[in-house]
């Protein structure tokens, strides 16, 4: 088992054409996900990854012709709203949006309405999803991950796999791995991964790695508390980050004195979450388990 | 992107927010000709991108213009926190009996623009939020219903505005929403909007901060950057693609992905050192990006020791690789370099790295890593 995504998720690539979104194709396709349609405007009627994918130029004409039931999108940043939306009403159920530079605004709007629809979105801004040995959806390296029993869940890119490289070699195994994506405005949060995690049988610890920015961690930290049975291991990065600078995410930055690493360590202590002192320390702790 | 109090008081009033007559000069004589055409008491305020100008002195009421002329050239020669100031806005001085907060912002945890409301204004909104949370009105947004009368009515009344000024107020308010939707902002606010002698409401100060990811819709904001804002090296590192952020500690730290880099940060000090910047190189960066990210580590005098961690993912160890020897060709780097090139490409990477002339230190896992650059910028190891 694994959550969100597994060997059977039959994907749909938004934006297969592009340099990056046939590039990760490829790779997804080399993992043994099934890649069943790509999606560019334009280019319907042809075909993508050396004549692997079919292309059609809507979600719903790719949807009606293969039964695709996940979507990936790799689309530029100005289109890409547009781009969830499209794959939102042809009823997809999952859509993982990598895509880095989303303006807030739009990602407001695009938000407002999936709250009142079925699917979940995940990202943007996020490397996207792993289930060792399923299948991988988004641009996480494959073979840093191996099947095993531990959930892991992050708004980091690299260093989710820093974390995961380091669980892998020291024998410590995963059911999935979820990139939640580092921007202000999210489809899936840290406490929808954990509700999931905590309701998968075979997932039996889960890593959260979050940063500073925000009240996401502390959120989870309460959720935590109330809802988990599952230990949880967290690590949170920006102990050193001053305030007033964005570092990098959009999503990453003190403002008024909220949203610093010491607040969110802090909140995590007190409901019993073990909190590593840096990334390779959190195979440890877990292997303590 | 932050813009000046002018500047976002102007894009206020376009969108029908009533502000002070006044204009902008970058001489004390050109703030003494604004003075004259306002024939009477104008406030000459220093724009620079930090809060506190006015204890700073960079705020100051003339009576005449020839005191206006004075204080001018005394704010313009003033650096406040570490800004030079080199604009005044030179605003009619309004007659306040009561000072207001308006501000919008997205809200993250409701995921929709908040626009809050408080009787205390002219004081920071976070101070005001530590010492009478009571004080501040909210409402949330819903994007696609915009901001009701009801809401700006409620809070109107609940900051304890009367009846006279309840109808204005909520004109202001659709106006500053309308102007940070329609400029992709992530905060606009009005502090304090006050109200006058002859009972008008008037934005007398104003802020706005731009969302860079929504700028592409913004070529004619995007120009009105200042550039004094960031350092000379973040302003390079921004126009490479960089994200770049200077620190004080004494080693550099290049990486790839903004979580690793915070990561790498918070490890050195861990370690018992200090990162001398945050810098992310992005995923995917090719050899130049590289060579430039490595150009401005190498130029902070304070750098003792250069940390390299790429994690490979999207990014390939020998473009890594090869940036770093591209930029060893220009820079003689004169610090120890500690090296950890894992994931995509990582043999080929170290490969082309052992052909340098300058010695790497490489190190196998982030932990070992940190403690050798640590070490090696305390002159503890050697190549």
């Amino acid at each position: 088992m694994a959550i969100l995504v597994d060997k059977n998720t039959r994907l749909l690539v938004q934006g297969i054409t592009g340099r990056e979104g046939e590039f990760h194709s490829l790779q997804m396709i080399e993992y043994g996900t099934q890649v069943v349609a790509g999606v560019t405007p334009g280019k319907g009627g042809g075909q993508a990854c050396d004549g692997q994918v079919p292309v059609f130029d809507t979600v719903a004409e790719a949807v009606a012709e293969t039964g695709a039931n996940a979507s990936v999108v790799y689309v530029p940043a100005r289109f890409a709203a547009d781009a969830i939306l499209e794959a939102t009403d042809a009823g997809i159920q999952l859509i993982v949006c990598i895509t880095e530079g989303i303006p807030t605004q739009d990602m407001v709007l695009v938000r407002a309405y999936l709250d009142q629809k079925e699917a979940r979105l995940v990202g943007p801004n996020c490397p996207g999803l792993l289930s060792p040995g399923q299948a991988k959806v988004g641009i996480m390296p494959g073979h840093i991950a191996t099947t095993g029993s531990v959930g892991v869940v992050s708004r980091s890119g690299t260093l989710t796999y820093e974390v995961v490289y380091a669980l892998t070699a020291r024998g410590i195994g995963q059911t999935t791995c979820v990139g939640i994506g580092g921007d202000p405005i999210i489809g899936t949060t840290f406490i929808d991964v954990l509700s999931l995690f905590e309701d998968d049988p075979l997932t039996e610890q889960v890593v959260l790695i979050g940063e500073i920015g925000g009240s996401d961690e502390e959120r989870a930290a309460r959720f935590i508390a109330e809802r988990m049975s599952k230990p949880v291991t967290a690590f949170v990065a920006g102990r050193t980050a001053p305030p007033g600078k964005r570092m990098g995410h959009a999503g990453a930055i003190i403002q008024g004195g909220t949203g610093t690493a010491e607040e969110k360590i802090a909140a995590f202590e007190a409901v019993g979450v073990r909190v590593a002192e840096h990334p390779e320390q959190i195979a440890d702790l877990v292997a303590q388990g | 992107m932050k813009l000046h109090e002018y500047q976002s008081k102007r894009l206020f009033a376009v969108h029908g927010v009533p502000i002070p007559r006044g204009d902008v000069a970058t001489t004390a004589q050109g703030a003494g000709r604004i003075a004259e055409e306002m024939r009477g008491p104008v406030v000459v305020k220093s724009q620079v991108l930090v809060g506190g100008r006015g204890k700073a002195g960079g705020i100051r009421l003339a009576q005449t213009p020839a005191e206006a002329v004075e204080m001018a050239e005394a704010i313009l020669s003033l650096e406040i926190k570490g800004l030079p100031v080199r604009k005044v806005l030179v605003d009619e001085a309004a007659d306040i009996q009561t000072e207001i907060y308006l501000g919008i912002v997205v809200d993250r945890a409701n995921r929709r623009a908040v626009m809050m409301a408080s009787s205390e204004g002219g004081v920071e909104i976070e101070e005001v939020a530590r010492t009478k949370p009571d004080a501040i009105k909210k409402v949330s947004i819903d994007p696609f219903l915009g901001l009701r009368g009801y809401q700006t009515l409620g809070l109107a009344k609940g900051i304890g505005l009367t009846e006279e000024h309840t109808r204005a107020f909520g004109r202001i308010a659709q106006g500053l929403y309308k102007a940070f939707q329609a400029y992709d902002a992530s905060l606009a606010e009005i502090n304090p909007l006050v109200v006058t002698g002859d009972g008008k409401l008037l934005a007398v100060d104003g802020k706005m901060v731009i969302d860079d990811n929504g700028l592409f819709r913004h070529p004619d904001l995007a120009e009105m950057r200042d550039v004094d804002e960031e350092t000379p090296t973040e302003q390079q590192a921004r126009e490479a693609g960089l994200s770049y952020v200077q620190l004080e500690g004494e080693i550099g730290c290049m990486v790839n992905g903004a979580g690793l880099a915070m990561a790498t940060m918070d490890i050195i000090k861990h370690f018992g050192g200090a990162p001398a910047n945050f810098l992310d190189i992005g995923g995917g960066a090719k050899a130049e990006r590289v060579a430039t990210a490595l150009r401005l580590i190498l130029e902070d005098p304070n750098v003792r020791a250069v940390l390299f961690n790429v994690f490979g993912g999207i990014t390939r160890c020998d473009e890594v690789a090869k940036g770093i020897l591209t930029a060893f060709e220009e820079v003689k780097p004169t610090v120890p370099l500690v090296a950890r090139l894992v994931g995509t490409n990582e043999a080929e990477g170290r490969e082309l790295l052992n052909q340098s002339e300058y010695r790497l230190v490489t190190a196998t896992t982030l932990a070992e890593a940190a403690q050798k650059a640590v070490a090696a910028a305390r002159g503890e190891l050697s190549a």
